[in-house]
């Protein structure tokens, strides 16, 4: 972390960036949030440990209408979803200073609540880049655990440790993978559908329509979102059915589709544990399957699928009309 | 909720102005019977249904939904068809993937000249939703009496 302070602290003295966009200190060891820094002295807030989950490309958004330019940290996975932004004309290369920082997989404090571990206060180990071991400071006395065991979900399916758009890289990245990706899609196609629609019907009851899975979503960077206005009922869960929590994870995921890049931002932030990636990861397999393999965001060039078509595409539902 | 001896399906078909809704007519005209459980809602291409519509249709008591559209290749507007087959496809198959029966949607291409096509279609299509029975996966409950 000090290379990256030291080289931060440069880009701002020297001009080359007005401002940098990183993480900084939260309330607790666990929550470092997202923060634009503007001064070399406002770097003394600045952190990049195993917690720093949060895909910030969807910041640049702003920063980029913003004058000036914007140093930016971006993970691996982080800079596939920049390429999206990219490709849809929504971030400004020119005025983006992409940083690649190195990722070890990060870190998710359910997992620990998991393990047993309560009354947290303190966590040390996480270091972005080194040390196999947590070591907590809880209410009942120390634990300890193996950083691998505290992994998000996401990074045991880690797209890969190459920055796809970036200036510079800073800190190297550990492989993680160490889960097929499309495991649990698959374990769920097999089930009947009955039985799949009890799954989901009881997952997305839990739905407390948040909106903190859209507002967190890079692909979700429309101006004007369906979601928003007075007609739309899940506008308040006080009016809505059960059957607008299907309508809105269905209709996110579907535009979405082609432009999400599994960043499993998603299923991080949901406060109800909703496994929304699920849904992406769906349509991700049926694009594969079906238009040949493609990954949002491995280029800004590469194009959506949903855009585009062959005259010999399949037909719907193919194999299932008699 | 049982399947009352009465039930009646609610089918929405989706059809394209240029070419499925005059397969219609063309069926109407040559006296060719299709279901009266089928509600023709005409769009300009099968490419403006957004995906929102098919939902919307179940949550306010479809049992069935069907898109009909010029044969890939004929669109008035030359690709819009072509697009729709993707989005279809994939919603189709996320609609399968949260469990709702297979069979309560369908993508067909009806040109104007097929006023048979469109009754035998339509035909099967009720003869399936009947088998299926009602739709009680997608619906808003306050919306049936």
């Amino acid at each position: 972390m000090q290379e990256l302070v030291a080289r931060l602290k440069e880009l701002l003295s020297a001009g080359t960036v007005d401002r940098v966009l990183g993480w900084k200190r939260g309330d607790s060891d666990w929550n470092p949030e997202p923060a634009f820094f503007t001064s070399v002295e406002s770097l003394a807030d600045f952190v990049y440990d195993g917690f720093c989950g949060a895909n910030l490309s969807k910041y640049m958004i702003e920063a980029t209408a913003q004058e000036g330019r914007t140093a930016v940290l971006l993970k691996p996975c982080d800079t596939y979803s920049f390429n999206r932004l990219l490709a849809e004309h929504r971030v400004v290369r020119e005025k983006a200073y992409v940083i690649g920082v190195g990722c070890r997989g990060k870190l998710d404090m359910g997992k620990l609540r998991k393990l047993g571990m309560k009354g947290i206060q303190h966590i040390e180990g996480a270091d972005a880049f080194a040390g196999d071991t947590l070591t907590v400071d809880t209410a009942y006395g120390k634990k300890t655990c193996a950083y691998q065991d505290a992994l998000l979900d996401r990074c045991h399916v880690c797209k890969g440790k190459t920055h796809v758009v970036y200036d510079e890289v800073i800190g190297a990245s550990a492989d993680t993978t160490d889960m097929d990706r499309f495991a649990e899609v698959e374990r769920l196609a097999a089930m009947s559908p009955e039985e799949r629609f009890a799954f989901f019907q009881g997952e997305l009851s839990r739905c407390i329509r948040c909106n903190a899975c859209r507002n967190v979503c890079p692909a979700c960077s429309c101006r004007k979102c369906v979601f928003d206005g007075d007609s739309f009922d899940s506008a308040q869960k006080a009016n809505v059915d059960s059957f607008e929590e299907k309508m809105f994870h269905i209709i996110r995921a579907f535009h979405v589709a082609g432009r999400c890049t599994d960043c499993g931002e998603c299923s991080r932030v949901c406060p109800q544990g909703i496994p929304l990636h699920l849904f992406n990861r769906k349509l991700i397999g049926d694009i594969n399957a079906f238009y040949g393999e493609y990954t949002a965001g491995e280029t800004a060039e590469n194009k959506n699928p949903l855009v585009s078509f062959t005259t010999e595409d399949r037909e719907p539902g193919e194999g299932r009309n008699a | 909720m049982s399947i009352e001896t009465n039930w009646k399906p609610k089918i929405v078909a989706f059809c394209c102005n240029w070419c499925s809704y005059a397969g219609a007519d063309l069926a109407g005209s040559s006296r060719l019977d299709y279901p009266a459980e089928v509600k023709i809602i005409r769009v300009p291409c099968s490419c403006r249904v957004n995906p929102m519509f098919i939902l919307r249709a179940f949550e306010k008591g479809a049992d069935g939904v069907i898109l009909c559209g010029c044969h890939p290749g004929d669109c008035h507007y030359s690709t819009g068809n072509y697009y729709a087959r993707r989005r279809m496809t994939l919603l189709w198959s996320l609609l399968d993937f949260i469990g709702v029966e297979k069979g309560r949607t369908r993508v067909e291409w009806v040109s104007a000249a097929e006023g048979v096509k469109f009754s035998t279609t339509m035909n099967e299509f009720v003869e399936k939703i009947y088998s299926l029975g009602e739709n009680v996966r997608l619906g808003d409950l306050r919306c049936k009496n």
